[in-house]
């Protein structure tokens, strides 16, 4: 996916915003700076215990913004459906748009539908704009600085687990729910008290690994984890277990990373304890010396690893 | 999770590896036999929490290594058949066959379905009557009674859809090829947990004789391999060459009697091949004459397929404990866990692909230096 | 070779295979008992490929640990004293 969009895209469409490869673009319109992303939903089970596509397609766009340091505003929604897709399921998709739309405080003022053929999408894609008021401060990868502390805002795992538990031919009974939420809360509130916040990255598909790799990737910096300072719940950790996952690459959409400068760290843990969805922080990490971008992990029995990006899923393993 | 944090603490991992240190005086070379082991073993950092005189050598005990290409082209050609439902374990999706690999076919249409248990593919046999559902049983001893038990249920509710490809191996004669070849440093053995779960310790006893080594059937987290070693250790150290074993919470002299006689209903001892090594007497299971009619390879006639390695791939030597990943010239270069030139990378069994995940680091945090590969 | 997972078994179905509810960790996942017919509600077994391979022997698993305790104290009573 990365090679695809450093070959083709960037290279058709360059400018300073592309070039910045954060998750949102932040321009001036007038005496404004406006943050403007967009993302595309195609996760499979529709649905899933604590969520469903809707809820994703609003939440992640949400975060998107919120992680260029953006009060998130509006949002569009573009909808591909299945001809057939009943129209119950649908109900249930939009009334969770709506929900979550007051949830995190943004209205959807805009959007479009396309019917097409069965067998050519898989029942429903939803894709979303958002528009949000940026920060006065750049908030990106541009910004991080050896010797920033990593901040994780809480535990790993969770969504990409509770998807796994419904899916076709690998299901297991679980109460473990998606931890899918919106994320501008603790970010404001960081604002608000002052943190010096550099750069920030939601963990979505390809987990705390692939995020911290992409922001390496852009920074152009080496990374170091300490792997005992990552949370993962027993259910989170059993699954992995038995399907040999890795709980470092696990989806999760509603959590964060936040590389903040060190003298700031320990008043970035007290605000994000304040909110809810980031109750548990910890420090996890530090950004090492500019040039190659490693992410390097300490194991629990102090033995030093490269946390690489994946390409593809993890297949589960059974040998 | 119970019985697994506890044998992973550090404390416990430590108290053992002082443990080792205190009865080494010598040099000593033991191969762990089990894939699983080697990837806990890599992963965790076993092999550098030892004193120096100890080396680990890892063993072929990966079942996705060793199936020979021919087999995987066999499982491309039948997955790409229309109508069929190819099952297979997650492992043997991206080890490439001679052109490509199972989730190559799956991308370009055709019905591959990863599994967790050969079960999943009999319930989609008997509610899928129209299509025929291949499963690839790939395993050592560990698994053959799993897809022995589909096979045999299969025959018992007369589904006539249901076939396997089988793949399996056992590893007695492995081992003993391995330590009769001429460059073998093998000085002592762990035995595979799991395996020896199944079907017990006695095969490994005349081994022991033979070859003058002592074998300790040992389980798969950092504190059991780590005992495992121990107990070894102090073998070599007083010269002796018994069978002992660390894994007792599962394994048993006699293994398991249920899982052993459901192999022997299915299946019978065959030679079989094995990638990068080659053909090993007796090293193999196939189905037994009354069972052809679940043969996939006489089904599909794919019987006759052959291919050819990779010259460049070094997982032959690898999987006998020859050579070390990082002394494969592509290692990391030309052959990486996306282009894998064998399957000792694919697998995350593979010692290549374990030391590509878990053994390259780089120098002390903070000061970002040159991908080094610690050659161990 | 051999991802083998240790799990509860929470209930058990007897059928034409008898299968069992295991509880690993918080996640519960069926397996199939024909390999270990003995297996009882409480008891902890290895999983592997969906089916239940061995019955836990709690006494040996505690003693890997007593193991531990016990070379140390013949190594520290070696020690010379001084």
């Amino acid at each position: 996916m990365r090679s695809l969009l450093e070959r083709l895209f960037l290279p058709a469409f360059a400018n300073q915003w592309l070039d910045a490869r954060h998750d949102s673009a932040v321009m001036r319109i007038g005496a404004e700076r406006i943050a403007f992303t967009t993302d595309t939903y195609v996760v499979s089970p529709l649905f899933f215990p604590g969520g469903d596509i809707g809820k994703l397609a609003v939440f992640g766009t949400v975060n998107d913004l919120a992680m260029a340091g953006a009060r998130p505003l509006y949002l569009s929604a573009g909808f591909i459906l299945e001809e057939g897709l009943p129209l119950a399921m649908l109900e249930i998709i939009v009334a969770s748009m709506r929900e979550a739309a007051a949830a995190a405080g943004v209205e959807l003022v805009t959007g479009d539908t396309k019917v097409v053929d069965r067998g050519k999408g898989d029942a429903v894609f939803i894709n979303t704009a958002g528009i949000g008021a940026a920060a006065d401060v750049e908030i990106s990868p541009r910004r991080v600085q050896p010797g920033d502390v990593i901040i994780l805002s809480g535990d790993v795992g969770r969504h990409g687990i509770a998807i796994m538990s419904v899916r076709k031919g690998l299901s297991f009974e679980t109460a473990l729910e998606s931890d899918c939420a919106p994320l501008w809360q603790p970010v404001s509130a960081l604002l608000q008290k002052g943190v010096d916040v550099h750069c920030m990255r939601d963990l979505t598909r390809g987990g705390l690994a692939s995020a911290l790799n992409e922001i390496a990737l852009d920074a152009g910096v080496a990374i170091a984890i300490d792997e005992s300072a990552v949370a993962v719940c027993e259910p989170v950790a059993a699954a992995c277990e038995l399907l040999g996952l890795d709980p470092l690459y696990v989806a999760n959409e509603g959590r964060f990373v936040a590389f903040v400068t060190a003298e700031h760290a320990d008043r970035a843990l007290d605000v994000l304890s304040g909110c809810t969805v980031s109750a548990q922080p910890r420090v996890i990490g530090t950004v090492g010396a500019r040039g190659d971008a490693i992410v390097e992990a300490l194991g629990a029995l102090g033995n030093p690893r490269i946390l690489d990006l994946l390409s593809g899923e993890q297949l589960p393993r059974i040998c | 999770m119970k019985y697994v944090d506890e044998y992973r603490e550090a404390r416990a991992a430590r108290r053992f590896a002082r443990a080792i240190a205190r009865v080494t005086t010598r040099p000593w070379q033991i191969m762990e036999v089990c894939g699983g082991q080697t990837h806990a073993i890599v992963r965790f950092g076993i092999d550098q929490m030892l004193p120096r005189e100890i080396t680990l050598i890892h063993g072929p005990g990966c079942p996705v290594c060793v199936t020979p290409l021919e087999t995987v082209d066999k499982a491309i050609a039948i997955a790409a058949r229309a109508g069929v439902i190819f099952c297979s374990f997650g492992d043997m999706l991206r080890v490439p066959g001679s052109e490509r690999d199972l989730l190559g076919v799956k991308a370009g249409g055709g019905d591959v379905r990863v599994i967790y248990s050969p079960l999943d593919a009999l319930a989609l046999a008997e509610a899928n009557p129209d299509r025929e559902v291949v499963f690839f049983a790939v395993g050592f001893e560990t698994t053959a009674p799993a897809n022995a038990m589909a096979v045999y249920e299969a025959r018992r509710r007369g589904l006539r859809n249901f076939l396997v490809l089988v793949s399996q191996v056992i590893v007695p004669p492995a081992i003993a090829a391995i330590l009769s070849g001429p460059d073998s440093r093998v000085n002592g053995l762990l035995a595979a947990g799991h395996v020896c779960t199944i079907m017990g310790m006695d095969e490994y006893v005349p081994i022991a004789e033979r070859y003058g080594v002592p074998i300790v059937v040992t389980g798969f987290e950092p504190v059991d391999v780590l005992q495992g070693v121990y107990m070894c250790v102090r073998q070599l150290e007083q010269g002796s060459a018994r069978v002992e074993n660390q894994y007792s919470r599962s394994a048993r002299t006699d293994g398991n009697r249920e899982a052993r006689r459901i192999i022997g209903e299915v299946f019978e001892v065959v030679p079989r091949k094995w990638r990068g090594i080659g053909e090993i007497d007796s090293s193999g299971l196939g189905l037994r004459a009354e069972y052809a009619d679940f043969d996939a390879e006489l089904r599909f006639g794919v019987g006759t397929l052959s291919a050819e390695e990779s010259a460049e791939c070094l997982s032959g030597l690898i999987l006998q404990g020859l050579k070390k990943p990082p002394e494969c010239p592509a290692f990391g270069t030309r052959c990486t866990p996306e282009r894998p030139l064998g399957a000792t990378m694919v697998s995350s069994e593979g010692a290549c692909a374990a030391y590509f995940r878990y053994r390259r680091t780089v120098m002390a945090s903070g000061r970002a230096g040159a991908l080094k590969t610690s050659v161990v | 070779m051999c991802l083998g997972i240790p799990g509860k078994v929470l209930s058990i179905e007897r059928g034409d295979l008898p299968r069992a509810r295991i509880d690993f960790g918080g996640i519960i996942k069926d397996a199939c008992l024909a390999f270990v017919p003995e297996a009882a509600p409480g008891d902890y077994v290895i999983v592997h490929a969906g089916f239940a391979i061995s019955r836990i022997d709690e006494a040996e698993a505690r003693r890997v640990f007593e193991e531990l305790d016990r070379m140390e104290e013949i190594a520290e009573s070696k020690e010379p004293r001084g």
